[in-house]
């Protein structure tokens, strides 16, 4: 993420000489926020999330899918670090191979969100003639709850991981779409705008030199929140079982696997669900802390 | 006040409009063979045809568009591919577990987020105020059926206070009515309280810097007073705001909610078509969810106008 930041067409922008000085200030404030509590407890939750999905064929697991009829419900045993589900597949390995999904997911959806919203936004933002009939469409995407409209895109399509993965970013889509166009049409009056445009310098120069890379701190930001949202929502999907196909050991399917042994074994449900929930409230909070950080104007707007 | 409602009146039409083309849209856009889709994978041919025909498939795009637009403004959503019964009727057979959760989530969220909101407002940064923000990521993060299974798990389970699951009608008796939904109504609270406590925490913030709470301090009014008469009144329209477009995770939640406590409401109608693959009861019912979404937030601004007569468009 720092690469980002570093980015020198950000520091362009910046009077001369004041762009090293931000760049160092911005890790500073980052590092110092690590000393409250929580912050670092999410730094190191999420941390080891990473690291566990990273390294999960070397961390004593077994095959996520591998069903063991003999070893159905198994309690916490040296096989069995976690128990077992219906079909006698291990938690522990399911977990962290879910871990895996969860992370794609999150970014995939997260990147492909981003890249989409800013090429629209921009359009948007830049070609007057588009701009009603693009945020009429958004406005109308905007109005069905998201959920609602993944899980109709999933029927429609099947479940797969690319499949998923689209239904999840589509309603991402058109919050991106506004932060860039309402970025680009403040940008567009600034001075070195308009004198990058009385120099006669070509439109998509213009657009990748000096409107885009205004409109980075605030995408990062709002990535880290697509990143959560996308998690969560592929885990409601799948959950609803109108997700991922249910062979893929993603946390929302191995919570509906364990729903109907729910009262017997609470675990097949609360351990992925407690896991879920520690990852999510962790990349909330690290990304309220780099709003702070990178985009104070959007801090005081929420 | 009058020309703004209406012109804000009108303005929901076009949403609205997209709203339908776009779920019109989403079948015909699916690649493949809308007709195979909504008629499964073991279909005959001539079940095909006849999809085709009674959908209208076979006729040109525009065409169908007309003709679905009309039907929705006749309130006609179409029949279920299944039992064959119009959504209309489904849906009104399954609305009243959803509108009980719905406004018991919305009573008990006020009564618990505006006064977390408030008390965390009055002294910034302090220990009380830290709490309250804590409390608000968690329900931001911790999603609604995990927080679910944690109620079940510890209050039906562990102390056997409330049935695991289950709905049980008004008209059965009152008792057991709300005994059934208590703990749905607080898993769905979650995110909702979070929300409307983080922003009735940064308005009430943000109105305790103006001149007019100095000038109620300085007449020696009670804090209880200056908070409530002077502070809450005039942050209370980005709190209704946030009421209002909460509703959209609301929608979600609820289909999550009646899922894990097996309500039988709209949300499971959801999850039940989705898994037999009913089409039209998926179209019929994602309408249903966008237009009151559209509609709750027209009505929450028109309020404005009434509540707070310094609004003037």
């Amino acid at each position: 993420m720092m690469k980002t930041i570093q980015n020198p067409a950000v520091g362009e922008l910046s009077p001369a000489g004041a762009g090293v000085d931000r760049k160092s200030s911005t890790l500073n404030q980052l590092l110092l926020s690590l000393k409250s509590i929580p912050v670092l407890l999410a730094f190191i939750v999420l941390v080891t999330v990473v690291v566990l999905a990273a390294f999960a064929p070397v961390l004593g697991t077994v095959d996520p899918i591998a069903i063991n009829p003999g070893g159905r419900f198994s309690p916490i045993s040296e096989a069995y670090w976690l128990g077992s589900d219906a079909y006698g597949r291990d938690l522990y390995s399911r977990l962290l191979y879910g871990a895996r999904i969860s992370l794609i997911v999150g970014l995939g959806a997260a990147a492909a969100s981003i890249a989409a919203g800013l090429v629209i936004g921009v359009v948007a933002g830049y070609l007057k003639v588009l701009d009603a009939i693009i945020m009429r469409v958004m406005d109308g995407v905007m109005a069905i709850p998201s959920i609602l409209l993944a899980i109709a895109l999933v029927s429609l399509t099947g479940a797969s991981l690319v499949t998923v993965l689209v239904a999840i970013t589509v309603p991402e889509i058109p919050r991106v779409v506004r932060l860039v166009r309402s970025i680009i049409l403040n940008v567009r009056s600034e001075a070195y705008v308009e004198a990058a445009v009385s120099l006669g310098t070509p439109t998509l120069r213009i657009l990748t030199r000096h409107m885009v890379p205004n409109t980075v701190a605030p995408l990062i930001v709002q990535g880290t929140f697509i990143f959560a949202s996308a998690i969560l929502t592929e885990a409601t999907l799948s959950f609803l079982g109108a997700g991922l196909p249910t062979e893929i050991p993603s946390w929302g399917n191995m919570m509906a696997d364990g729903r109907m042994y729910f009262q017997l074994y609470p675990g097949l449900v609360l351990y992925p669900g407690i896991v879920l929930a520690l990852t999510l409230l962790s990349v909330n909070i690290l990304g309220d802390v780099l709003r702070d950080v990178l985009d104070p104007k959007m801090a005081k707007r929420t | 006040m009058f020309p703004y409602v209406i012109k804000r009146v009108l303005a929901t039409i076009p949403v609205m409009t997209m709203v339908a083309v776009v779920v019109f849209a989403m079948l015909r856009l699916t690649p493949g063979d809308p007709a195979a889709i909504l008629a499964g994978d073991d279909a005959s041919g001539a079940q095909l045809e006849q999809i085709r025909r009674t959908m209208g498939l076979d006729q040109p795009i525009l065409t169908q568009l007309f003709v679905w637009l009309k039907q929705l403004l006749q309130g006609d959503l179409g029949v279920s591919l299944i039992s064959g019964t119009p959504v209309v009727s489904m849906i009104g057979s399954r609305v009243a577990p959803t509108i009980s959760l719905a406004l018991a989530t919305i009573v008990l969220t006020i009564i618990v987020a505006v006064p977390m909101g408030v008390v965390a407002a009055r002294r910034p940064g302090k220990l009380l105020d830290r709490t309250v923000m804590t409390f608000s990521v968690m329900g931001f993060s911790i999603p609604t059926f995990v927080i679910g299974y944690l109620l079940i798990y510890l209050l039906s389970l562990k102390l056997g206070w409330f049935p695991v699951q289950g709905y049980s009608p008004i008209e059965k008796g009152i008792g057991p009515f709300l005994h059934r939904l208590v703990l749905p109504t607080i898993a769905l609270s979650g995110i909702y309280v979070a929300l409307v406590a983080r922003i009735t925490r940064s308005s009430v913030i943000e109105v305790m810097g103006e001149d007019y709470i100095r000038t109620a301090r300085a007449k020696g009014a009670r804090e209880s007073t200056v908070l409530l008469r002077h502070a809450l009144r005039n942050a209370a329209v980005p709190i209704v705001t946030v009421i209002g477009i909460g509703v959209a995770s609301l929608i979600t939640g609820v289909v999550v909610t009646e899922s894990v406590f097996n309500l039988p409401g709209l949300g499971r109608l959801v999850v039940e078509a989705v898994l037999a693959r009913d089409y039209p009861v998926i179209q019929g019912l994602i309408l249903l969810f966008s237009f009151t979404y559209v509609l709750i937030n027209l009505t929450v601004d028109i309020l404005y106008t009434v509540f707070d007569p310094r609004i003037r468009y």
